[in-house]
């Protein structure tokens, strides 16, 4: 099955940066109602505005493969990197996701996440795919980084 | 005489009236729907009613003289004749709901902290601190959450029966369960998950020895056994439409005249009074007092073919074809040592749902590889997430049957099944 490929299992079986950590500014938790899927995420960023870097994002999770190994590749692709280009991710998967199959992915801004693509066929997994997401920029509204997620929806608007 | 499973020769005719299951899905496979638990699907006799409806009736009953009107009434009327008479009742004691949803907060919404001054019994229906209401384990939320709003408004205390391990009422403590002091038991009958088929006449038994009402979530039940209500001897039963071959918009709620006649109204509007003024008002008797606004006639009439069509059938063999699928189904999960049920694994007492974990598979991988081979199951919590928690798993996957179903379709799933340990590098 298309949906899943090697690395989805890969990283589903071995999520990656997994386990709560400190330190961390905001901690939050996410369900998929529908499934029962839950993750709790903390996230440590440091520096103001463009200078901001997301330094440890961590997390204890159970759910699907895809809920599983988004979450891990969430933390995969941003740890250690500036939070704006970690939102421009963000941005590319959210619309790979939601693309019904139209955006296949860019790896060169979303990396393992392209794993993903197969996933926007299927509109009632979709959710799986971004509850980790979900919890990430909710985090980030929990620290008081509204203005980050601000400037990224003007800037897509 | 014990009834008999379908043929093979009958099931062909049986699927023939059902247009749906003819049709391909994903890359092309053949639809195998054992999602009947969920919804199920509709023969083209309840289809074809209610088309006639729209075609020649169209008009609102209980409303105008016109001839419309009337003979649109006479058909409403007449298919909560034939809906009563299905399940052993009197049409006047049958409450048309928008689903069995509705129909169970109908029952929990009657309740509150005093009497209703213009309903003359109705002190039957007030609950208030030191009260408690029982449910169990296992229930749908559709049977929970509407309780726990109840003890919330009413300062009523929440309590439940036990799980066992193997997924049976642990009635052990229910003479401790149910006191003085419970004034509503509000149980399961058929199992949405663990298929599991609950012991009805001793929950009434004891429930009536302290005066407590019960009422029965019959959803999975009504759909695929005999059911009198007299024999059950509950007080209120809920049951929904569209898992029995009828449309979906309608559920019923069945109740003991005397109850029904003292209970507050839930929905107030139209064509549930008695007269109004700009002081008050006064309600018609049961059951229009609880159908208030246009009631959902098409459904009614498609709900009433529905069961015209198992009457057809035969409810009994319908029970016996079910669990033979099930037998079937549980002998080839118990070669699979990958597969753990959650559920009795035997024919006892047992519904035609069986749930199931693929151990180190979440559920909804499970069901995505299945449906990728056209199977079509539930997976997820199945709106019964205490259950779930019970278990201490996050999802299982169920298979649900209906009289359409085939052996065929039984070892479809397996031979689907067994794709999943491989694809997700589990031993199997």
């Amino acid at each position: 099955m298309d949906l899943y490929q090697e690395l989805i299992l890969e990283h589903s079986k071995r999520p990656q940066h997994a386990g709560l950590r400190e330190p961390f500014e905001a901690e939050v938790h996410h369900v998929n109602p529908t499934c029962g899927d839950e993750v709790t995420m903390r996230i440590h960023v440091t520096g103001e505005g463009s200078e901001a870097i997301v330094e440890d994002i961590s997390y204890d999770a159970l759910g699907c493969s895809i809920s599983m190994a988004s979450t891990s590749i969430l933390a995969e692709e941003s740890i250690g990197r500036p939070l704006t280009e970690v939102l421009t991710t963000y941005e590319a998967m959210k619309a790979m996701l939601t693309s019904k199959g139209e955006d296949p992915g860019d790896e060169e801004v979303i990396g393992d996440g392209v794993a993903l693509s197969g996933v926007a066929q299927y509109p009632a997994r979709v959710k799986c795919a971004l509850l980790g997401w979900m919890a990430f920029t909710d985090a980030l509204h929990q620290s008081g980084r509204q203005a980050a997620l601000t400037q990224l929806e003007e800037g897509t608007s | 005489m014990t009834a008999e499973p379908f043929t093979t020769e009958e099931v062909a005719r049986i699927r023939a009236d059902f247009p749906i299951l003819a049709r391909t899905v994903r890359a092309g496979a053949p639809l195998v729907y054992l999602d009947s638990g969920a919804t199920s699907h509709k023969p083209v006799q309840v289809l074809d009613a209610e088309r006639d409806f729209y075609e020649r009736l169209n008009s609102a009953p209980h409303r105008g003289a016109h001839a419309l009107s009337e003979e649109a009434t006479a058909a409403y009327e007449g298919a909560r004749e034939r809906i009563a008479a299905f399940i052993g009742a009197q049409a006047q004691d049958v409450v048309f709901t928008k689903n069995a949803t509705e129909a169970l907060n109908l029952a929990a919404y009657a309740f509150s902290n005093s009497p209703h001054p213009g309903i003359p019994g109705s002190e039957r229906f007030t609950l208030g601190a030191g009260d408690e209401v029982l449910v169990t384990e296992m229930e749908h939320h559709a049977n929970l959450v509407p309780w726990q709003e109840l003890c919330r408004r009413t300062g009523a205390t929440l309590r439940w029966i036990p799980v066992t391990d193997e997924g049976r009422l642990d009635l052990a403590t229910l003479d401790e369960l149910v006191t003085e002091r419970t004034k509503v038991v509000a149980v399961v009958h058929a199992s949405n998950v663990l298929g599991t088929l609950n012991p009805i006449e001793t929950i009434v038994e004891r429930a009536h020895e302290v005066g407590a009402l019960v009422v029965l979530d019959a959803c999975q039940s009504v759909p695929h056994l005999a059911i009198d209500v007299a024999d059950l001897g509950v007080d209120l039963l809920a049951f929904s439409g569209h898992k029995m071959f009828g449309p979906s918009g309608i559920g019923v709620l069945w109740g003991r005249r005397e109850l029904l006649e003292a209970m507050p109204p839930f929905l107030t509007g139209g064509s549930m009074i008695e007269t109004v003024r700009m002081e008050g008002s006064t309600y018609a008797p049961p059951p229009q007092r609880f159908e208030a606004g246009v009631p959902m006639t098409a459904q009614a009439i498609g709900l009433a073919a529905a069961v015209d069509y198992i009457n057809e059938l035969d409810i009994k063999r319908i029970h016996a074809h079910e669990l033979a699928l099930v037998d079937r189904l549980l002998a080839g999960l118990a070669t699979r040592p990958w597969v753990t049920v959650v559920g009795p694994t035997d024919l006892e007492s047992r519904g035609g749902t069986v749930a199931f974990v693929v151990d180190g598979v979440h559920a909804h991988d499970v069901g995505q590889v299945l449906d990728n081979a056209g199977v079509a199951v539930r997976v997820g919590h199945h709106c019964a997430w205490p259950l779930h928690r019970r278990f201490k798993v996050a999802a299982t996957t169920r298979a649900s049957f209906a009289a359409y179903n085939t052996v065929d379709e039984v070892d479809a799933l397996l031979e689907a099944l067994d794709r999943v340990p491989q694809i997700f590098g589990v031993a199997s």
